[in-house]
């Protein structure tokens, strides 16, 4: 409670900010509109005008709010201006990629656990490759699989993918690694089998680094199928939303473009965020 | 009885209540104690006995909910302003990056010691507890005897006549708790503070102490308070003696009592 | 395609080496020639497939071509790495990461703004917070000065998060300690409290690189002044010539592994004392 009146005041403060921004940012095109026609302007003329513009430097948020409400509930989700129509498009990608990126992160976690020579290869390469700005190789594998004749939803998902995986994949590692010595040993003293030690003790106790890294992976994906929209010229997406936005100075398009992936990351991470909560109860991880 | 010798620690009616979720719970009732200057006062009864929460009210580390004591002639609150104590914790608690000698230097770093002043009562302290030559060492490169005899040192210090402690030897084994409890007292004799110490172990309280206290449970109060008749010397197979098997049985049965009312 | 073939046995032959040195004793010169073996078997057998199988250059470029483009168009490269990496990633870098650790010490004081401020920024740190590039490109011009603008708000939160978060990590005991001694504010948080929240500060730094260098790379896509590595990807992505876009790949990767690990460096000197550091 006491937390949730902070969080609020602070969100507060933040869309205070943003209209306070706003106005000082627009100021100077409605000055120099009333300039050029010659007329003055009173204050209250000014604050109205900066909260209304057409192009504004920046929206105030209700310019946004609305521009999302024409564009998803009035519009027909047929319609290329429709953001639900959009927004579903990047969510295809992301969804795809963060399904086969997360798998290929779980199989790889699993034989780098249960093969030294994995662990000893691998493992350095994917650390390292952490530090690589993989998000700049996003253009090449679009127009690599174009050429190669893949268009449409799979090279966005193989970003998506590539993107993805890495958390997943050292989450993974850690998680299948989190039993300690003496619960390992146990099942040693049972004769269990590699896979018996697998299933039993293994995955369960992998449950909660397997979830925080797949809100990782999720929030991962999301960028990715964003930044793979834009080298197709901006056909349809959120990205291309943002990339027609920028090429036209729609500002309030790009603003609504940008919200709506923020809500749909933030629903996608609460989604496995509910799930984990429900998983972790059901095994009795959470109290 | 010292009639005599001026009261350092004075609580009189004492209580506090903590208000949790569950509702509130009677941590200290109705607890009057007098603690002389040089005494040597153990604080021994099972958890919740209010032990400890009694420590870090002496300490300012927890407030009173009615009654009033005094720390020094002040309120504890000024004493802790004063610096008058040193305060020793369950864990060492030593900043791991921070030498031994840097750890110890830390309480006068803060309360303003010109450096020469630090280097040599660092010096002087790591004395006291045998740690001269691993000032240099790192907290984690030592053993947890060696790190609790350093946290002791960093309370000394400063040079407070008051040392509290909290089961400072509580995580040990039995061997270097018996070495330790046989230093303390030495360093007790030395230095002639007065101590609150506050343990779970009989024979470490008959051991140590000048005056037991026996604490009971739910509420938080004082059941027993012993003066020890044991000499001022104690060899460590004084635990074998008569009189103190006879203290020991009554601090034993004074804990039972508490036990019977729950 | 007698390349590929031996590019293929040159693979299994050096995997089972590897299984045989790992198998043995793990010494540091094992931990260090196992990974090493294995980039070079991934070279190898790029090199071979692509020469083997005839792979259109214009689809993947052996590592061959690649290093001889590399060697030839260094001016170019190092002008794209000035713009780009030394202008737009690191001044964002330095300016975001130093006024996240700034505000994190202001709001310190306040539990409210702390409990109002962490999840709020958790929350935009797992947005797609790259969207903003096309806006701040907007509003700070083409050149360099966008890009640093995209990277302060890119690795602000991290940053911020990371460091609210470390200045709250000393436990219990060790701050009651501090108040026995009466200790003011300033001193407990110079003594304790950064010291040691450090590990947590260096973690945002370390996360922080990264999104740095992507930060200012995207940014480019979004209009930039004729040079820049991202701007030269689009590019040479558009005229098909990946032997250069492979180039300017190295150049990243270089650059951000490089930077990751001065700064995980400066975190071993720093926190030697860290469980995970000694």
């Amino acid at each position: 409670m006491k937390n949730l009146i902070s969080v609020l005041t602070v969100v507060f403060a933040i869309i205070i900010i943003w209209y306070g921004a706003a106005y000082m940012m627009n100021k100077q095109w409605t000055l120099d509109q009333a300039e050029r026609a010659g007329t003055t302007v009173t204050a209250s003329e000014v604050f109205k005008d900066t909260m209304a513009q057409e192009r504004p430097q920046l929206p105030a948020p209700h310019q946004v709010l609305t521009e999302i409400w024409k564009t998803t509930v009035e519009k027909k989700i047929t319609s290329k201006r429709s953001l639900i129509y959009h927004g579903g498009i990047t969510l295809s990608s992301t969804a795809l990629g963060f399904l086969m990126g997360s798998l290929l992160g779980i199989t790889l976690a699993i034989s780098i656990v249960h093969s030294r020579a994995m662990d000893l290869s691998v493992m350095p390469w994917i650390i390292a490759s952490q530090t690589i700005p993989i998000l700049a190789i996003a253009p090449m594998i679009i127009v690599v699989l174009n050429a190669v004749g893949i268009s449409g939803l799979i090279p966005k998902a193989m970003i998506s993918m590539y993107l993805s995986f890495f958390p997943v994949a050292v989450g993974m590692v850690k998680g299948l690694r989190a039993p300690d010595t003496m619960q390992l040993d146990l099942m040693k003293t049972y004769r269990a089998s590699p896979w018996q030690t697998l299933v039993k003790l293994r995955l369960p106790s992998s449950m909660p680094y397997l979830f925080t890294s797949l809100k990782i992976a999720m929030a991962a994906s999301l960028v990715g199928a964003i930044i793979g929209e834009l080298p197709t010229g901006a056909v349809a997406g959120l990205g291309a939303r943002l990339l027609a936005g920028s090429y036209y100075g729609q500002t309030i398009q790009i603003w609504s473009a940008l919200i709506s992936a923020a809500v749909l990351a933030a629903v996608l991470v609460m989604l496995i965020g509910a799930i984990q909560n429900i998983t972790l109860k059901r095994m009795g991880m959470l109290r | 009885m010292e009639q005599n010798s001026q009261a350092v620690i004075a609580a009189k009616n004492l209580n506090l209540v903590f208000e949790t979720n569950d509702g509130s719970v009677h941590a200290l009732k109705d607890v009057d104690l007098t603690i002389n200057k040089g005494e040597f006062v153990s604080f021994i009864g099972p958890s919740g006995c209010g032990k400890t929460t009694f420590l870090r009210v002496i300490a300012d580390l927890e407030q009173p909910t009615g009654g009033s004591i005094s720390v020094n002639g002040m309120t504890p609150h000024e004493a802790r302003e004063a610096r008058a104590y040193g305060y020793v914790f369950q864990a060492s608690g030593l900043y791991p990056w921070r030498t031994i000698a840097g750890n110890i230097k830390l309480p006068l770093e803060i309360m303003g010691y010109s450096k020469e002043e630090q280097d040599k009562r660092v010096q002087q302290v790591l004395e006291l507890v045998e740690l001269d030559s691993f000032g240099n060492k790192y907290p984690w490169q030592l053993s947890g005897g060696m790190q609790q005899r350093a946290s002791i040192a960093r309370a000394l210090s400063f040079d407070a006549d008051i040392l509290l402690m909290d089961e400072p030897f509580g995580a040990l084994d039995e061997i270097v708790r018996d070495h330790l409890n046989e230093q303390l007292l030495a360093l007790w004799a030395r230095t002639e503070k007065t101590i609150g110490f506050v343990t779970h172990s009989i024979p470490e309280a008959v051991y140590l102490s000048t005056k037991i206290v026996v604490m009971s449970p739910r509420p938080g109060r004082i059941a027993d308070v012993i003066e020890s008749t044991l000499p001022k010397e104690r060899p460590l197979d004084i635990r074998d003696s008569k009189e103190f098997l006879e203290i020991a049985a009554r601090v034993r049965d004074g804990l039972r009592a508490g036990h019977l009312d729950d | 395609m007698i390349w590929a073939f031996v590019a293929i046995l040159f693979w299994l032959g050096a995997w089972a080496l590897n299984v045989y040195l790992s198998r043995g004793k793990l010494t540091k010169r094992n931990k260090f020639i196992i990974p090493f073996l294995f980039g070079v078997t991934i070279l190898v057998l790029w090199e071979g497939l692509v020469v083997g199988l005839n792979v259109s250059p214009i689809i993947l470029p052996p590592p061959s071509a690649v290093a001889a483009k590399f060697a030839s168009s260094l001016p170019i490269l190092w002008e794209d790495f000035v713009q780009t990496f030394v202008k737009g990633a690191l001044s964002g870098y330095i300016i975001g990461c130093g006024s996240a650790f700034i505000l994190a010490i202001l709001i310190d004081r306040s539990p409210f703004l702390q409990r109002g401020l962490l999840p709020v920024g958790n929350f935009v740190a797992a947005l797609p917070v790259i969207g903003i590039a096309p806006i701040l490109v907007m509003w700070f011009g083409f050149d360099w000065q966008s890009k640093a603008a995209v990277v302060v708000v890119m690795v602000f939160f991290p940053m911020l998060v990371n460091t609210v978060q470390g200045l709250t990590e000393s436990d219990h005991m060790q701050r009651d300690l501090m108040k026995t001694y009466s200790a003011s504010y300033w001193q407990s948080l110079l003594k304790l409290r950064l010291p040691a929240a450090m590990p947590f500060i260096f973690n945002g730094l370390k996360i922080s690189t990264t999104l740095a260098l992507i930060g200012a790379i995207v940014a480019e896509f979004f209009g930039s002044p004729i040079k820049g590595m991202g701007f030269r990807i689009t590019t040479e992505v558009g005229r098909l010539a990946l032997d250069m876009v492979w180039a300017e790949i190295v150049v990243a990767a270089l650059a951000g592994s490089a930077f990751y690990g001065i700064m995980a460096l400066i975190e071993k000197v720093v926190t030697f004392w860290h469980p995970s550091q000694r």
